[in-house]
Parts: structure tokens; C-alpha cells; sequence
């Protein structure tokens, strides 16, 4: 179903059906890794004032919390959350290729690998990697068979405005079918001018003064049978 | 079935499903998956939705099934957490087993490391000058400023207290772990990466090791390394391996994919880091708190040098036994 250009890829499950994922491009990743950067700095900084007077220890504890940050950080929120807090603004989850939520290992290596990733700066590596491949995968991406996706998207359960339910003129074939519906779906996201140019693209429809209640007659047929809902 | 009709149909089981599937996503879930039988619905809503799709059904609803399996997928294939929560199981079994699985690996990155070391650390020995053309100047002005009797940083005689040793404890987690998991990470570089730090490792360790082995730096010097020496310097082999690893699968896949190659050689490689880190904080612990501290050095000689054979038992006998 998805079109060559599109950003969906497929997973078959071994329930037999085939789960549909939207990668995620750079750009959303590297503004939610400057968002991660800034909430680690802050940590930094805040850590770093509560701890200034503790002396030795104090800068024994900073150093093991810029340790565990810098490495960890990512671990675990993508572990735990199925994304760092940045990613999550961007609604972004990182997921394995089957779909399945990261494991432990493969949060460990692929943010390992990140100090490659980011080399010679500003992840660089990364971002060419990523140019390099369909699923915009960076190299940690690769090692790990980990990928970006967006995740949970509001659904939306638009409902198909009403109208006398009237047969099409001719048979339709299940994609012609699912294009009225989608087109039904839509329409109150449109505006009029803009309804009235899409259904005109139907040949039988060109010349029609009013095209899309034809369309929305159809679709309710489609949907509920000659019968009003 | 139009639309309707099937929506009307099955939309009580959706909202069951729905209601468990809120629940299993709850923080701390009171229920399992199993008990709630939710797989058994999990694949009830699958069938629903592929029914969906044949019948071409509107994308709204599509797309809410859709979302619905896709939620309960990410609950269902959850997977075993294999590191962390079995800390002791990877310490005892886990990791000197794939230390013996990549044994020629881990003697690889030992030559690497080692065979620089000795070379460079003979020779440096013989001309105490190569430490300043290979750290530079001022770099070996600072070390044998450590070390020279009566040396502010480390040593019998420096003023350590329990504050500043925390503070090296630190430093040393901080820079130390670091190195490993850089060491690692190179290994994507087709193992470049990996070889080049443990050359350069080896190289930067050997010519200090020489250059302070002449008196008066030996006297502190000696004692302070040999005791973390074990840990740390086979922690450093250890990340080189799991790197040379990740670059082996790249330079020789096996008739896989070299980036499928690469994802199977992962998992074991960084169980392999994972250890190495954990060396490395048993090194940082007793580098900061025993290394430093006024023992005599007859004792630390012996620890230090009894780190070794303890860690090749541990190497090669570990974990041989069956699990439990």
C-alpha cells in the first residue's frame, strides 16, 4: 500500500498481518538530541552547584554522574520509556526492526556506538549513515537492529458526514473504494474550493455542480448499505 | 459484512482489549499478560484487522485497529532483559564465556596491546628521553612530578585523604570506563578504531612504564600501578576484543550480509564491554583507595601480582558448568 517515497515500512508479524511504521528523519532526531543535550547540560550544572561544596567527594560524585549521564542517559529512558525525553517531545520511539519495544543490549550498543556516530562532529557519521539508507538508520542503528519511529499517533476517528446513501454508477474496485472513503474522511479538514477540485477529479464528476455530496452519497453506501445509518 | 455491521459487531472486544491493553501500559502493571488473557484477544484483534484491510474498510478504521494491534505487539514481544538483572549470572557465567568463546580475538587484542608496551617499554627504558618525544614535554614533566619521592598526586607519601581518594575514584570510573567503551565503539571503523587505541594505549603505558622504572621514580611508581594493573590493563584488552569483534563481522561476514553480520557479532561484543567496565570499576576502586594508600608496598606487590593468575582462572574456569 505505501508508496515508494513514503516513509512507512512493514513488519510481518507472525500473526500474519503486517504492522506499519512512519521512520523518523534526521531532522526530528537531531532537534530531540539538542533537547537532550540542553536537559544534560542543566543536570550538569545543577549537579554540579549542589555537590560544589561537598570538596573531594563531591567531585568524585560529579565526575561518576557525568560518567553515568553521558553514557547511560540514553540507555535508559529508550529502555524504560521507548525514548529519551527529547525524543518523546518529538513523539519519536526507538523500536526494534520487528517492531518489538528495545531491549538492554540493544539500548547499550546502539548508544555505544554513538561516539563513532558523532565523530568528526556534530554526528556527522551519523547523519551521512543515516542519508545513506531507507530507514534512516545511523550505524548504532545497524549494530543494534534498532530503528527511530514515530510513535502512538492521536488516532483520529473522523466520522463520514451524512447523506442519502446512493449506489455508484459502476462497479468499483476495493482501491477505488477506499479512495471515496478516505476522500469522505476528509472532508471537513477541506475547505469547500478545495472539496470541489479533488471530487472534480472524477471523471464522471466533472462537469457536476455540486461533486463531493455525490462522493459523500457514495461513501455512505459503501459504508452502511442502501439503508440510512 | 459492510462496515457498519462489523464495527457494531466487534466493537465490545475492542473495547475489552483496549481496557487490558491501558492496563498492561500502566507503570507498574498489576496484571500480566498472560493471566488476562490477553494474548488470546492480541490475535482475535489481529484477525480483525486483517479482515479490515481485505475488505478495504475505511482508513479511519484501519488505522485505529492498526493502532491498536501496534500497542499490543509492543506488550506482547517484550523481551528478556538479559544484562542487567542478571548481574550475577552474567559476572559468574555470561562473560568469561564469551571471553573463551572469542578467545583468539582476545589474544589479538592482548598482542596489540602488549607487544607495543613491551617494545616501546624496553626501549624507553634504555633512552628515559623517548617518554618526552612520545607524551610530550610537559606531559612528562607531570608524571614524574607524580611520582618522585614525596609526590603531591600519588604514593606512600602524599597527603591523601578520604576526600581526595573519592575524588580519584571518580576520575578514574570517569576516564577509565571511557576509554573502554571508546575502544569499543572504533571497532565499527572495520576494527580500526579499536586497534589504532590499543596500540596507542600500549605505546603511551609502555613509555611511561619505562621511563619511571629508572630510581627515583620506581620506588613509587611500581607499587602504586601493580595493584589495579591486572584489572586495568586486561579490561583495556577485553574492549579492544569486543571492537576487534564488531570489525571482524564487518571484515569477514560468513556469508552474511555485512550488516546482518554485524548485528549478530553485537550482542556478544558488547556483553564483552559490558565486562570490561565492570573490571574497570573494580580497577578505579582499588586504584583509588588501596593503590595510593600507605600499605606497605611488599603488599601490594603481592595483590598486584596475584591479580593476574586469580583473573586467568576466572577467565578459563568460570561458568563451565552447566546453568543451573
Amino acid at each position: 500500500m505505501a508508496a515508494a517515497l513514503d516513509n512507512i515500512f512493514g513488519y510481518q508479524t507472525p500473526e500474519g498481518i503486517e504492522l506499519r511504521h512512519a521512520v523518523s528523519g534526521p531532522l526530528a532526531r537531531g532537534l530531540a538530541w539538542l533537547v537532550d543535550l540542553a536537559i544534560k547540560l542543566t543536570a550538569y550544572l545543577i549537579i554540579g552547584f549542589v555537590l560544589a561544596w561537598a570538596g573531594g567527594v563531591g567531585v568524585g560524585l560529579i565526575l561518576i554522574f557525568i560518567f553515568l549521564v553521558e553514557w547511560f542517559y540514553p540507555v535508559f529512558f529508550e529502555k524504560i520509556k521507548g525514548a529519551t525525553p527529547g525524543k518523546k517531545i518529538f513523539g519519536l520511539l526507538v523500536i526494534h526492526d520487528d517492531g518489538t519495544p528495545l531491549s538492554w543490549n540493544s539500548a547499550v550498543i546502539r548508544n555505544l556506538l554513538r561516539t563513532i556516530d558523532f565523530l568528526p562532529l556534530f554526528n556527522i557519521t551519523g547523519l551521512i549513515t543515516m542519508l545513506c539508507n531507507n530507514r534512516f538508520k545511523r550505524l548504532g542503528d545497524f549494530a543494534a537492529g534498532t530503528v527511530v519511529v514515530y510513535g502512538n499517533q492521536a488516532t483520529r476517528r473522523p466520522k463520514i458526514a451524512d447523506a442519502s446513501p446512493q449506489p455508484p454508477p459502476q462497479p468499483l474496485t476495493l482501491e477505488e473504494q477506499r479512495c471515496i472513503l478516505d476522500f469522505c474522511e476528509r472532508t471537513d479538514r477541506l475547505s469547500l474550493d478545495r472539496r470541489h477540485e479533488l471530487a472534480r477529479l472524477v471523471p464522471s464528476l466533472a462537469n457536476s455542480s455540486e461533486p463531493e455530496r455525490k462522493l459523500l452519497a457514495y461513501g455512505n453506501w459503501l459504508m452502511h448499505g442502501g439503508k440510512r445509518a | 459484512m459492510n462496515q457498519t455491521q462489523f464495527e457494531h459487531n466487534y466493537a465490545p472486544t475492542w473495547a475489552d482489549y483496549e481496557k487490558t491493553l491501558t492496563q498492561l501500559e500502566e507503570r507498574a502493571p498489576t496484571i500480566t499478560p498472560d493471566a488476562a488473557g490477553f494474548p488470546a484477544s492480541y490475535r482475535r484483534l489481529c484477525n480483525h484487522y486483517a479482515l479490515a484491510v481485505s475488505r478495504h474498510y475505511s482508513p479511519a478504521l484501519v488505522d485505529r485497529l492498526h493502532g491498536l494491534v501496534l500497542r499490543g505487539h509492543r506488550q506482547l514481544y517484550k523481551r528478556k532483559d538479559s544484562i542487567i538483572r542478571h548481574t550475577l549470572g552474567f559476572i559468574t557465567v555470561d562473560f568469561p564465556r564469551e571471553i573463551r568463546t572469542h578467545g583468539r580475538l582476545f589474544w589479538l587484542a592482548f598482542a596489540l596491546f602488549f607487544a607495543p608496551a613491551i617494545l616501546v617499554g624496553i626501549t624507553t627504558f634504555g633512552q628515559p628521553l623517548m617518554l618526552h618525544a612520545i607524551a610530550g614535554e610537559q606531559m612528562a614533566a607531570q608524571f614524574e612530578q607524580m611520582y618522585e619521592p614525596g609526590g603531591d598526586a600519588v604514593g606512600p607519601h602524599a597527603l591523601r585523604s578520604g576526600d581526595s581518594e573519592f575524588a580519584m575514584f571518580g576520575f578514574y570510573i570517569y576516564n577509565n570506563i571511557s576509554i573502554g567503551f571508546r575502544t569499543f565503539a572504533g571497532g565499527i571503523i572495520f576494527g580500526l578504531g579499536s586497534v589504532f587505541l590499543l596500540v596507542y594505549n600500549g605505546v603511551f603505558i609502555g613509555a611511561v612504564a619505562g621511563h619511571l622504572s629508572h630510581p627515583p621514580f620506581n620506588a613509587q611508581f611500581w607499587p602504586f600501578v601493580s595493584g589495579h594493573s591486572s584489572f586495568e590493563l586486561l579490561a583495556i584488552v577485553i574492549s579492544g576484543a569486543s571492537g576487534l569483534r564488531l570489525g571482524l563481522a564487518l571484515i569477514r561476514p560468513r556469508g552474511y550480509r555485512r550488516l546482518d553480520a554485524l548485528r549478530q557479532a553485537a550482542p556478544g561484543a558488547a556483553r564483552l564491554v559490558l565486562g570490561a567496565a565492570l573490571m574497570l570499576l573494580v580497577a578505579a576502586f582499588i586504584e583509588a583507595f588501596f593503590s595510593g594508600s600507605a600499605l606497605p608496598p611488599s603488599v601490594k606487590y603481592w595483590l598486584g601480582v596475584g591479580g593476574w593468575p586469580a583473573l586467568a582462572l576466572y577467565f578459563t574456569l568460570s561458568g563451565r558448568r552447566r546453568r543451573p
